[in-house]
């Protein structure tokens, strides 16, 4: 039997999302999903969902959200204070809901990107083998009051959960393991130095595309023809800006790919908000 | 036809990705090289690749779990570059696209025009003339990256990007001519508008133009353009094009 979520207030920037769209790039369409996929599957684990299934994700100012039937849920990601009911309800745990509960979630006090994780995962339709929303892709992009997103009820779970023996909390690391990017080795030994040893912060420009750091960059690459990035790709610009493609980037790009994140420092780098500072360290294989 | 092939480059990317790169040119030999590559390895590979991306001159792929010794996974994607190539049983389609270059229609094609000391109609029949190659498709879904601009029509991009290109605009950036999928901001010249939909996201294929294909514009009056955009609106709408 299905059960509904209703969306009784919006919150900043909520959306459906899951692993990701693979194998359409062909068409240019993005790959997309969780911002921190860590969190993501987290919620996942914790109910015996698939690994894939679809979680509710919001920014910083999460939704106020009102459940049909009963299901369980999970809280994952960006750290915040729950009530069900005006009774408080904790993150990292599986939490029953009955009909007509309302789940009320206080500004976000730490990390940016937090996940409403539902057994059976969110039903909204599927592109391209993905539920994760996206601007001419999804037919919605963005949830509203008044929203109703489907689920399904099951009154009688099938309780083999996986014990979870992972760390439960987002990781707030400062120091972001990277690859060389394709174009690492144009840059200088001063221009290395720096890009190595010197922290940088994050600017107020970042969301689903991009986060762009603060700090300038002398550039004398010549930019290149375009060609393929990912998620976690970082770039130079010509005017010298360090931009770091976050999961809805675009599939190619033009400028300089100087570094890569790897996955842990992509769920990392996600939840960090304007100010905090980061480091790169280079992965040596 | 007989390819040559290229002394390639591999690198890893990430944890679970191999970049592979030709010569740093636009080239339709390269293109084809590429293209046939990426049928070798999705076939070979199958499953265990998730995504292949590419462009101009390189072929992205990723795995769907952690490379262990990226040395060992280089061994075996070469080797299947040297294999016989099956043969390419795809035949490649060459699209005529329908563009209105009514100045209400393109906000740019006046200046555009003043800018390149150039008529109105000389831009249009310079923008007319080539049969252009489908490299790829990037920035936007269903953006066609073509090849092939009369280097009289090149143009810098615009200083400050317009806030919105409308869907269908066909625009000139650089050495480079497109049409937007979606309303998008974008920095190229508009100096027409395409009636046809580059992207759907209700059909299984999305785009019916693919890398390799070939496209040319044929000028349109502003009536016909409303003719064909309730057709397309109708989904009645023929796509023409032929064999090549």
């Amino acid at each position: 039997m299905k059960g509904n979520v209703e969306i009784l207030d919006s919150g900043l920037l909520t959306t459906i999302q899951d692993g990701g769209r693979y194998g359409f790039a062909k068409f240019g369409v993005p790959i997309g999903g969780a911002m921190d996929l860590f969190s993501f599957s987290y919620a996942n684990s914790l109910l015996g969902n698939d690994q894939n299934d679809a979680c509710l994700e919001w920014t910083l100012q999460p939704p106020v959200l009102k459940f049909t039937r009963p299901t369980s849920i999970c809280l994952t990601g960006g750290i915040i204070d729950a009530s069900l009911n005006d009774n408080e309800v904790a993150m990292h745990k599986r939490i029953e809901v009955r009909k007509n509960d309302i789940l009320r979630l206080n500004f976000c006090k730490k990390g940016v990107y937090g996940y409403v994780g539902i057994k059976g995962g969110f039903l909204t339709d599927t592109k391209f083998n993905s539920r994760s929303f996206f601007k001419s892709i999804t037919d919605t992009c963005i949830l509203m009051k008044g929203d109703v997103i489907s689920y399904v009820s099951a009154i009688e779970h099938n309780d083999n959960y996986a014990s979870v023996a992972i760390k439960s909390s987002m990781d707030d690391s400062n120091v972001l393991k990277v690859y060389k990017g394709p174009e690492f080795d144009l840059l200088s030994k001063d221009q290395i130095s720096i890009l190595l040893n010197s922290p940088f912060t994050i600017s107020n420009l970042l969301n689903r595309m991009a986060i762009q750091l603060k700090e300038k960059f002398v550039n004398n690459l010549t930019p290149i023809l375009t060609s393929p990035v990912l998620p976690g790709t970082i770039q130079l610009t010509p005017a010298g800006n360090i931009i770091v493609l976050m999961r809805d980037c675009q599939t190619t790009g033009g400028y300089p790919r100087i570094l890569q994140l790897n996955e842990k420092a992509m769920n990392c780098i996600a939840q960090k908000r304007m100010e905090e500072r980061i480091m790169f360290s280079l992965i040596t294989e | 036809m007989n390819l040559m092939k290229y002394k390639l480059q591999y690198k890893r990317y990430s944890e679970r990705s191999i970049l592979i790169q030709w010569p740093s040119i636009i080239d339709e030999n390269i293109l084809q090289d590429l293209l046939l590559y990426k049928k070798t390895i999705e076939k070979f590979y199958g499953k265990a690749i998730v995504e292949v991306i590419f462009a101009y001159n390189s072929l992205l792929i990723l795995y769907l779990s952690t490379i262990d010794n990226v040395y060992d996974e280089f061994s075996s994607l070469k080797s299947l570059y040297s294999i016989e190539i099956p043969k390419n049983d795809q035949k490649n389609k060459l699209w005529r696209i329908p563009v209105c270059y009514s100045t209400a229609l393109a906000p740019d094609l006046e200046m555009f025009s003043q800018q390149k000391s150039l008529s109105k109609d000389e831009v249009i029949a310079l923008h007319t003339a080539p049969i252009y190659q489908v490299y790829f498709i990037g920035f936007l879904p269903g953006f066609l990256y073509l090849g092939g601009l009369d280097e009289r029509l090149r143009l810098s991009r615009k200083k400050s990007p317009s806030l919105n290109v409308e869907k269908g605009s066909v625009a000139i950036g650089e050495n480079q001519t497109g049409i937007y999928p979606v309303n998008s901001p974008g920095g190229w010249h508009v100096i027409g508008k395409s009636p046809l939909a580059f992207f759907n996201s209700n059909m299984n294929l999305p785009c019916f133009a693919s890398s390799g294909d070939k496209i040319k514009f044929i000028s349109i009056e502003e009536s016909k353009y409303n003719d064909i955009s309730n057709s397309v609106y109708l989904n009645s709408y023929e796509l023409q094009y032929e064999i090549l």
